[in-house]
């Protein structure tokens, strides 16, 4: 088992009165700064994002009991609104349009998937990114890759019948299939030691941006709501289904610049597993979960838009950092 | 297409169809082609191939999204 991580470095003062809590020390009023502003930014993301991990793993020198902390709830609360609500009203014209262009689910999840634009990060990186830009990518991935799944197993107790079934199948072949060594959580510790970088649970946080804590705290968000499993099981379809492809690309990136072996092989155990995970997801849980409970497709729909967007958000920021640096490169 | 499974201990395999992707298939322990020759099956549900354009056959690569999407 893995030692608990350290706390990260606060990014403005809404996530440095939740460090300071979960530290216990004192604070210089008794209430909470502000809720920032932008709920995708920095300060409010990190604050969540700390705020989730005490569901997970927490922290060292942090107190396990603060998980349930009826302050550090309602901050959690005051955060993720905005958040939840910002994220509905992104995603609302792909609902609207998914609903309007068919009745049938799996339809409409593949409409949503195919309406949101994707940035072209795996074919970058499969073509031109240079080694230390497919290190970045692996470091910003870390902070999700290295508790993989874990987001998605909340929703198990919360459903029944064959979503139930069908999920438990998904997560077992994420969990390795009863292999330790095959958890793919580890796979991606063995990939980043392979590649020379650090594994520790977290290690990455402090240098990863806000679109890529927003990527892990919409999981935190859908998965530890039961009234928000329709967006958490709709979040993993869209994972599964825009995974397969690009994981191709990515292996071969990895195997271009040079990285070991074990690198490209995390990506390429996800090219058949996701290919499968992608039907299972779609048809077998979010399928099943909205015949018995039709009044969650809406929610579905959500979590795949929500899933996308911002995907999509944290491959542009990686693309624009590196084009920065190939800018700044030519200019030297 | 038809897919050709079965499981060492004679338990029936499920099949599912996945509209122009893979056919899934559930319980197998080995997959045989049309050529005769048999795959192992390690993974709890694989997904077999139907487009015949996987570069991984007979395991479903995604391949079938690129090419409808011509």
């Amino acid at each position: 088992m893995s030692a608990s991580p350290t706390l990260p470095q606060p990014r403005g003062p809404l996530s440095e009165a939740v460090q300071r809590r979960l530290t216990g020390l004192p604070t210089a009023t008794s209430t909470w700064p502000p809720i920032p502003e932008d709920p995708f930014g920095d300060d409010a993301q990190l604050g969540l994002w700390m705020l989730y991990e005490l569901h997970y793993r927490g922290f060292a020198d942090v107190p396990d009991v603060l998980e349930w902390d009826p302050e550090l709830l309602s901050l959690r609360a005051a955060l993720e609104a905005p958040f939840e609500e910002t994220l509905r009203r992104l995603a609302a014209q792909y609902v609207t349009d998914a609903l309007a262009g068919s009745e049938d689910l799996v339809e409409q999840v593949q409409s949503v998937v195919e309406a949101v634009e994707v940035a072209p990060l795996a074919a970058y990186l499969q073509r031109h990114a240079t080694r230390e830009q497919v290190l970045h990518f692996l470091a910003e991935r870390s902070v999700y890759h290295l508790k993989e799944s874990d987001p998605h197993s909340f929703v198990l107790p919360r459903v029944d019948g064959r979503a139930k079934v069908a999920l438990a199948e998904l997560q077992y072949d994420e969990y390795g299939a009863g292999r330790p060594d095959r958890l793919h959580a580890r796979l991606y510790a063995d990939a980043l030691v392979a590649a020379g970088l650090r594994t520790g649970y977290a290690a990455y946080v402090d240098q990863v941006g806000a679109e890529t804590l927003a990527v892990n705290n919409v999981m935190s968000l859908f998965g530890l709501h039961r009234r928000l499993r329709g967006a958490a099981l709709g979040h993993l379809a869209a994972f599964e289904s825009t995974s397969s492809m690009p994981c191709r690309r990515i292996a071969a990136g990895a195997e271009r610049v040079g990285l070991p072996p074990a690198v490209a092989a995390y990506f390429d155990e996800h090219v058949e597993a996701d290919a499968v995970h992608e039907q299972v997801a779609v048809r077998d849980i979010c399928g099943s979960l909205v015949a018995a409970q039709p009044e969650l497709r809406e929610d579905v729909l959500l979590g795949v838009a929500a899933c996308l967007l911002l995907d999509a958000r944290a491959a542009e920021r990686m693309l624009a950092d590196w084009a920065h640096d190939d800018e700044t490169e030519r200019a030297s | 297409m038809t897919v050709e499974a079965y499981a060492h201990d004679g338990t029936p395999v499920e099949t599912e169809p996945c509209g122009d992707g893979p056919v899934l298939v559930r319980h197998a322990d080995v997959v045989v082609t049309e050529d005769g020759v048999a795959h192992e099956a390690t993974r709890p549900v694989v997904a077999v191939c139907t487009c015949e354009r996987s570069q991984r056959m007979p395991w479903c690569d995604s391949t079938h999204k690129a090419v409808r999407r011509r």
